[in-house]
């Protein structure tokens, strides 16, 4: 089988999924020899059926991919725009994006590979066109920059690098192109064009001024300062151009979103990003997160299912109307999934409401209602592997979190379209919909705290999301059970059920 | 939309075709004005206005046509109006080029009688049919007709949407006129020669006047401009939702040429026992057909074919048969039926005949218990088509309700249909791309399997007797 296998790579082109590759990814699956179909086995953490061999009974480590292949090559995805347009903030939350629905990305700033550099700065004159000095440890932290991209997407296992840096001059981004054409990446830019001063102004506000350059300046110093600095690199500012980079694959952004420029994208995964970055925006608004008010099944410590709420639910719904009137919200878009413990607290809130199929609780196959206990005790072996990795264990007949990701992506795209809205969900949706706006890993994402009746408040701010946590002072159960000490599938039932929380 | 305001004890109950809970509001049963059941928001308010924009041959009937397919099949009920068609009804015969000639007066009269009665017709769509989305397929190449056709939707609360296609490769523009000028309506008494140069001397009538979306003058328009069949686009005021649907959409379609190809896994073992669901694996005659597909496919000689399966070990099973590396899709797993699975038709009338009679009213929009609707099932699979729109050869081996959804999307058939279309058990479904549809090629690779198409009973009252419940059920063992 090996040999068959490295055969067929050896014929590939660069630039194409080898078949290892592909017997490494969870989705994707080599050819079989067609005279002798392979048996398949149910890999038992993810449940998917792959040929054998196979490890028996652990999980298999799988590199996770998404759904379909996203890409062959890695993809470098290159910004290009004079300072404070954005440049930052695009390639975070794109990064951000990217890796929550599962694309390994890392963005490299070469700022801060200068800020490492030149341990103090002194002012705009660094960044004059004729400082030569300067000019030169410019060229060294882009090109060490690249260095660590090439890294990261060829020995790391990235999939998606951001280079995040003004890229203002044709040669620069020649360089690049050149750089990635050297290494079998995919180039695709990211421009963001803005003379629109009152944004630019904001924008300088916003994160120029906490920026380590200015720790020691006041606000109008450091104002001038980045003004001056914008200059520097207006001269030599060559935008990317209709006719002459008509063979390049880029977006252009105008004016932070009114207008888009979009031109040879080349793949499914280019495509997601164009799509991802017309959909969002920067006119401030909060979204708030919150759980239904306590079930009935909540109360008896059982998972899943589509109970009513508890008196102490309908309590917190009536508490979570008058808060959200007092919060006196522009606008506000209420969302609901499907199952009635959620629909039962947003009829208290005297806002219309909209229901996401989308939105609904994971489902917990043939765990469904039943207490951790209960779990334990029929399917001790499912409750251990779930234990080992809660992000890609599916439940049989069931989900996995990763599968919710996906599942959930097009809420995420509607919920950056949006400006104020509430979304009234289910403990493992809302986990998973907080790992999305404040940057969670997957390993951190089935244990981040949810607890009933609690309000989360997120504001985008700078580059990242401000959260309050607001109770809403009505008790409830907790339904929060922490990863225990002992995963083996050999535990005992009291290791096992240590960190279940209590319930009636 | 639903009101809240209900503060001590939230009543709510459960529609029981959609399954959908709703404020119970006492014995009338629940005043819901808005259908309630896609699981999907539809977060759209007013209408939207589609124009489109561009010389004749420029490929805005095939955008058209196509957006609206889609459109309707993600649940927007969507209309075409194309001008065209309202001046071949007005000047019953097209003698040539000289009526689109600038200073053909009477012609010019006829042409703006039509584009009213295409926009009043617009006008009823919208508010007397349920219309969501209106696509008004005409040149519009004047800035003047343009400024009428927003003032007209601006009064009447549309929002409008400007599509633009600008292409000047004399390949595909000659090419575009072979595949869909030289056979319409117009031609039909010409010959290829006649009416391609016909058709050009058409086109010069419209460049004289052609005044292209303009970045300064229409930077208040909401519009994208398609350039070179997708080369490059530009992008303007995306205002909503849809719109935003429909710029990703167009930005993922192509028309370089290829084939589809759909079938379902062989044969499975609940299959032969008149089983629904389940994830069980091929029967004999199943692994029979897998192996007589590989064959095929070899045959079939195709050029860089994507093979896609659900996660179900049935369609996996199928694949491996194939020799070529294939990519799973949870999205492609058959419809959850929830309580119903791997029951025989006859213990779901014994177990849930009310259920049973209900999907029989509904097919499309009708939820298994715990389970899902087709029109769930279309949501779910909407990533899959724009993945199939991206590619080019595709094989997807899937399951029947699956592929009754792919395949409603790739001939346009509507909700009603869907359900019923027939898909039968180790059978190939190609279908190609070809002028404004798809041509079908349906192939048995004649290796027998059982039949698992149930059409609609008769009776579908809920009352109804058991017999008259099973009369259609397909035979099993």
């Amino acid at each position: 089988m090996r040999d068959h296998l490295l055969a067929v790579r050896s014929e590939k082109a660069p630039c194409q999924t080898t078949i290892a590759e592909a017997i490494m990814s969870s989705r994707e699956v080599g050819p079989s020899n067609s005279a002798s179909p392979r048996e398949l086995t149910q890999n038992p953490l993810k449940k998917i059926w792959m040929p054998l061999p196979c490890k028996n009974g652990l999980p298999e480590k799988h590199i996770s991919q998404r759904k379909v292949c996203m890409t062959n090559c890695p993809t470098l995805i290159v910004t290009v725009g004079l300072p404070a347009r954005g440049k930052t903030y695009i390639s975070k939350k794109l990064t951000r994006y990217l890796n929550w629905i599962g694309v390994p990305t890392r963005e490299f700033n070469v700022g801060q590979y200068r800020r490492e550099c030149v341990k103090i700065y002194k002012s705009f004159e660094f960044f004059r066109p004729d400082n030569e000095e300067g000019l030169k440890i410019r060229q060294q932290c882009a090109s060490a920059a690249l260095n660590d991209v090439r890294q990261y997407l060829a020995d790391e296992g990235g999939q998606v690098a951001v280079f995040d840096a003004t890229n203002t001059t044709r040669e620069r981004r020649q360089t690049i192109t050149a750089f990635a054409e050297q290494n079998g990446f995919k180039v695709f830019f990211v421009e963001s064009v803005c003379e629109d001063p009152v944004v630019i102004a904001e924008n300088i506000v916003q994160v120029k001024l906490g920026s380590p350059d200015y720790m020691n300046c006041n606000t109008e110093e450091a104002m001038e300062d980045f003004k001056k600095r914008i200059e520097c690199y207006e001269n030599s500012y060559e935008t990317l151009d209709e006719v002459w980079d008509r063979h390049l694959s880029y977006i252009k952004i105008i004016d932070v979103g009114r207008r888009y420029l979009v031109n040879q994208v080349q793949d499914h995964i280019q495509s997601r990003i164009v799509y991802y970055l017309m959909n969002i925006h920067i006119t401030p608004r909060s979204i708030y997160l919150c759980r239904h008010g306590e079930s009935d099944l909540n109360v008896k410590g059982c998972i899943g299912g589509d109970s009513g709420l508890s008196p102490r639910g309908r309590e917190f719904a009536k508490y979570l109307g008058k808060f959200i009137e007092s919060q006196d919200i522009s606008d506000l878009k209420v969302w609901t999934s499907q199952m009635k413990r959620t629909i039962q607290t947003a009829e208290a809130v005297s806002v219309p409401y909209e229901q996401w199929k989308a939105l609904n609780e994971i489902d917990a196959g043939v765990c469904e209602e039943m207490m951790y206990e209960e779990i334990q005790q029929h399917y001790p072996l499912e409750f251990a592997l779930r234990d080992q990795d809660k992000y890609r264990y599916r439940y049989p007949k069931g989900e996995s979190y990763e599968d919710l990701v996906q599942r959930l992506e097009p809420v995420i795209m509607e919920l950056e379209r949006q400006e104020n809205v509430l979304v009234i969900c289910h403990q493992a949706v809302m986990r998973c919909l907080l790992a999305y706006f404040l940057d969670k890993t997957a390993e951190e994402l089935p244990y981040l705290k949810c607890p009933l009746h609690t309000v989360l408040k997120l504001t985008p701010v700078a580059y990242g999301c401000k959260v309050e946590s607001i109770f809403l002072n009505v008790d409830a159960v907790n339904t929060h059970r922490d990863r225990p000490e002992n995963v083996n599938i050999h535990r005992t039932t009291e290791d096992a059920l240590q960190t279940v929380p209590a319930h009636l | 939309m639903l009101y809240g305001g209900q503060v001590e004890k939230i009543e709510l109950q459960q529609t029981p075709l959609l399954k959908i809970w709703v404020p119970w509001l006492g014995i009338g049963g629940c005043k819901i004005s808005r259908r309630r059941g896609s699981s999907v928001p539809q977060l759209t308010n007013s209408p939207t206005l589609i124009v489109m924009v561009g010389l004749p041959a420029r490929g805005k009937t095939y955008i058209s046509k196509k957006l609206t397919r889609y459109l309707n099949w993600i649940g927007f009920p969507t209309k075409v109006f194309n001008l065209g068609q309202y001046r071949r009804d007005a000047v019953q015969t097209y003698k040539n080029f000289e009526f689109f000639r600038q200073d053909n007066k009477e012609a010019m009269q006829i042409r703006k009688a039509c584009a009213s009665n295409a926009l009043k017709d617009i006008c009823i769509y919208f508010s007397k049919e349920n219309g969501q989305v209106a696509v008004f397929d005409a040149t519009n190449t004047t800035r003047e007709r343009r400024v009428s056709i927003v003032s007209f939707a601006k009064e009447k609360g549309y929002k409008v949407f400007f599509v633009e296609s600008i292409c000047d490769d004399p390949d595909i523009i000659a090419q575009n006129i072979t595949e869909v000028k030289v056979s319409s309506p117009d031609y039909v008494n010409c010959d290829k020669e006649e009416a391609l140069a016909d058709f050009l001397k058409r086109i010069e009538c419209y460049k004289q006047t052609y005044v292209p979306l303009d970045d300064e003058k229409d930077r208040n328009l909401s519009y994208i401009k398609i350039f070179d069949v997708g080369s490059r686009y530009l992008v303007n005021r995306v205002q909503d939702h849809i719109q935003s649907r429909i710029v990703y959409y167009l930005m993922n379609i192509h028309v370089t040429p290829r084939s589809i190809y759909l079938t379902r896994h062989g044969e499975s073992e609940l299959n032969l026992l008149g089983r629904i669901g389940g994830d069980s694996g091929l029967s004999p005659r199943g692994h029979k057909y897998a192996a007589s597909l590989g064959s095929f496919l070899k045959g079939q000689n195709i050029k860089d074919l994507k093979v896609w399966t659900s996660h179900m070990k049935r369609t996996i099973q199928t694949a491996e048969h194939l020799g070529v590396p294939y990519e799973q899709w949870k999205a492609l797993n058959e419809i959850d039926a929830g309580v119903c699975e791997e029951l025989t038709y006859e213990e779901i009338q014994e177990k849930h005949p009310e259920e049973f009679a209900l999907r029989d009213q509904d097919k499309y929009r009708y939820r298994y218990p715990k389970g899902e609707s087709y029109e769930d099932l279309v949501h779910r699979l909407e990533p899959v088509i724009m993945e199939l729109e991206r590619q080019e050869n595709v094989l997807v081996v899937c399951h029947q309700a699956v592929m009754r959804c792919l395949l409603a999307y790739l001939l346009d058939k509507t909700s009603d249909e869907l359900p019923y279309l027939k898909c039968p058990l180790h059978t190939v479904l190609r279908l190609t791309p070809v002028a404004y549809g798809c041509k079908m090629e349906n192939i048995f690779l004649n290796v027998e399997a059982v039949n698992t198409h149930r059409e609609r009973p008769v009776n579908v009252d809920v009352t109804r007797d058991p017999a008259e419940a099973l009369k259609t059920i397909p035979d099993h063992f």
